[in-house]
């Protein structure tokens, strides 16, 4: 790991999404925010708080609550010139807008021969574990991620978080920030430049010989303790963050795969027809020969996120499940 | 009754809508005879709205349409072959064959389609307007849709936003009083839309769609409206659709004898009997100019009928943009 710089200090995740934010805005001027409650209130996270003082309305501007209107007013803005930064408070709301996202966005570059990519960042909240019920708990981010058009990313790091939305800008076709709700007051540092961060590869975490944990956003923290607690128990776990959900980088956590042999996922999205399945699928499709165990998944239970605190934590991966599956995945012998 | 244009001008507006009127007619030829698939939904009894409107519009400003969208590609300048090229399914159409008769875009003439989902338009022509006025520059977005929109959440969304911000988009309902099948009266419990559009203090007004001169003369002036007060319009054109919705329809919905009133009513006829009548039109020019349209169809079906197909290795080009920021 490199040295860190002489000035850090711990932010919190939020921070490092707002210095990203103010980062681009700083250094673009065809760059510019929309969302519910982004201004004067300062974000329905905090995210954007301050924006509005620094940069103006015609910036920073306040939506209605009019999802796909203003998804598709960033599609337009997009179209006519415009680098928009449309925040939708979480996953929930955005399918309000779903029919900008699929019938629009993704399609107009594709359909229209290349004559009209959709350069639009869409940021959205996601995910479970604050007793918020079944309406605002969704991890929806295998679903978009079905959808050809889209790029699909999930900071799960600080440095990820201040970077991602730079490294999208790069790119002019339309990207999907997931931030995970359970993520905004993680603290840590900014350990490397924004300017290094990519939104084309996963990362190794954390590295180990004898199993590959295959996860992303909030899920990474899950995954990390538990190869702690693997480790106490003489089994080294590797760690792989997939970051980018479409297009899969699918190299490293094959690769992984290939030198571990066995591959466990975590996924918070629903089981069945998800990311975790995927996921699974290439590995059944390019590592089958080089596998100990059969593949396994911890992944939400099927149910709409209950209210009460013990149900949620129910529903959800937790890391005793992970230990335990990885610990007998290990014990098998093949 | 709205002033005369000259005779050049009333000339060349008689001229658009007869090139949209061939181009329309023979593309139903063509689906009969199987050369254009999928969903082709023609824009006969309208073509007053699109050319009427387009006299106020400008190069730079941007357009869009529905999926009865010919006549306004038509209007807007795109060259027929590469419509008919597009109907074709052929390399050579406007969107290399990929999006067909409801998916129509020019970039370069600043036409955003084509749009097959009812009312998907208005969100992007709102943020047409959005970005116009944040890149400073004076262009406007003109917005067409039925009125079948009209009943979508996303009228009411757009309607408010473009207000509420007060962008340049100058929207167009072309009401020709059925979403497909179901008439406007058995969708609206308001069905005076100028009415319904009290809510969001915006300019609304209303024409005959079926007299070009008036239609145009309407959208002129909100068109400058639009881009020198940098706020929203909304101009009703109150038209009909004299084929089926689309090629699959059988009109159980409407009696012959309305379609048969209102086909008196069209847009060619009423111009032409009025020009003749003022002098500034003989039969001979109108036989001319249906010549000269049917000429220039003819040269795109061949356009389109001597056509390359995409390789099928080209397949996932475009899925993503393949140039970088």
């Amino acid at each position: 790991m490199s040295a860190l710089p002489q000035t850090a200090r711990a932010i919190t995740y939020r921070e490092a999404l707002r210095q990203g934010l103010r980062s681009v805005l700083l250094n673009d001027p065809d760059v510019f925010l929309i969302g519910e409650d982004i201004g004067k209130y300062g974000g329905c996270f905090a995210v954007t708080k301050g924006l509005l003082e620094e940069f103006g309305e015609a910036r920073i501007r306040d939506a209605p609550l009019s999802e796909s209107a203003f998804v598709g007013a960033g599609i337009g803005a997009a179209l006519a010139g415009m680098r928009p930064v449309v925040e939708i408070m979480t996953v929930n709301f955005s399918l309000l807008a779903l029919d900008q996202i699929l019938n629009t966005a993704a399609t107009l570059s594709h359909m229209s021969g290349g004559q009209c990519p959709v350069p639009l960042i869409i940021r959205m909240a996601t995910g479970a574990g604050r007793q918020v019920a079944a309406q605002h708990s969704h991890s929806l981010e295998g679903w978009y991620s079905h959808i050809p058009g889209l790029r699909i990313v999930t900071p799960a790091t600080i440095d990820d978080a201040a970077g991602m939305l730079r490294a999208a800008l790069e790119f002019r076709d339309p990207v999907i920030i997931f931030e995970h709700m359970n993520l905004y007051n993680v603290q840590g540092e900014l350990s490397v430049d924004a300017a290094s961060i990519n939104i084309e590869r996963a990362a190794i975490r954390r590295a180990g010989q004898d199993i590959s944990l295959i996860t992303y956003g909030a899920s990474l923290y899950k995954c990390l303790t538990a190869a702690e607690q693997l480790s106490a128990q003489g089994i080294e776990a590797e760690v792989i963050d997939l970051r980018v959900l479409r297009p899969l980088d699918e190299k490293t956590f094959i690769q992984s795969v290939r030198r571990t042999r066995r591959a466990l996922i975590v996924d918070e999205g629903w089981r069945s027809v998800g990311l975790a399945a995927e996921v699974g699928m290439r590995i059944m499709e390019q590592a089958f020969y080089d596998l100990d165990a059969p593949v396994e998944r911890v992944c939400g239970v099927e149910v709409p996120v209950p209210y009460a605190k013990h149900m949620e934590e129910a529903a959800l991966p937790r890391v005793e499940q992970i230990v335990t599956l990885a610990a007998s995945m290990v014990k098998h012998v093949g | 009754m709205t002033l005369l244009p000259t005779r050049e001008h009333a000339l060349h507006l008689l001229s658009e809508m007869l090139r949209i009127r061939c181009f329309e007619d023979r593309c139903a030829e063509l689906y009969s005879a199987g050369k254009i698939r999928g969903f082709l939904h023609l824009y006969n009894g309208e073509e007053g709205v699109a050319v009427g409107v387009m006299q106020a519009l400008r190069p730079e400003d941007d357009i869009a349409g529905t999926y009865r969208e010919h006549g306004h590609a038509i209007a807007r300048g795109i060259p027929m072959r590469s419509l008919m090229a597009e109907l074709y399914g052929k390399l050579e159409g406007c969107c290399r064959g990929r999006g067909g008769s409801m998916h129509i875009f020019d970039r370069e003439r600043r036409f955003f389609g084509g749009n097959a989902i009812v009312g998907g338009g208005l969100p992007l022509a709102v943020g047409l307007g959005l970005g116009e006025r944040l890149m400073g520059r004076d262009a406007i977005a003109a917005c067409f849709f039925g009125e079948g929109a009209v009943a979508e959440g996303e009228f009411h969304e757009s309607m408010n936003l473009a207000s509420l911000w007060h962008l340049p988009v100058l929207f167009i309902c072309e009401n020709n009083q059925y979403a497909m099948g179901t008439a406007w009266s058995r969708s609206e419990a308001e069905t005076d839309l100028i009415a319904k559009l009290c809510g969001y203090h915006m300019r609304a007004e209303s024409v005959d769609g079926m007299d070009v001169l008036a239609v145009e003369d309407r959208a002129r002036e909100l068109a400058e409206y639009v881009r020198h007060q940098r706020m929203p319009a909304f101009l009703e054109a109150r038209t009909y659709r004299f084929r089926a919705h689309s090629m699959y329809d059988p009109q159980l919905y409407r009696s012959k004898a309305e379609v048969e009133d209102w086909e008196n009513k069209g847009p060619l006829i009423g111009l032409t009997q009025r020009l003749k009548a003022e002098n500034l039109m003989a039969e001979e020019d109108f036989i001319r100019l249906q010549r000269m349209a049917n000429e220039e169809v003819d040269d795109a079906v061949s356009f389109a009928e001597q056509g390359s197909l995409e390789r099928v290795e080209e397949l996932t080009r475009f899925t993503y943009a393949e140039q970088t920021a």
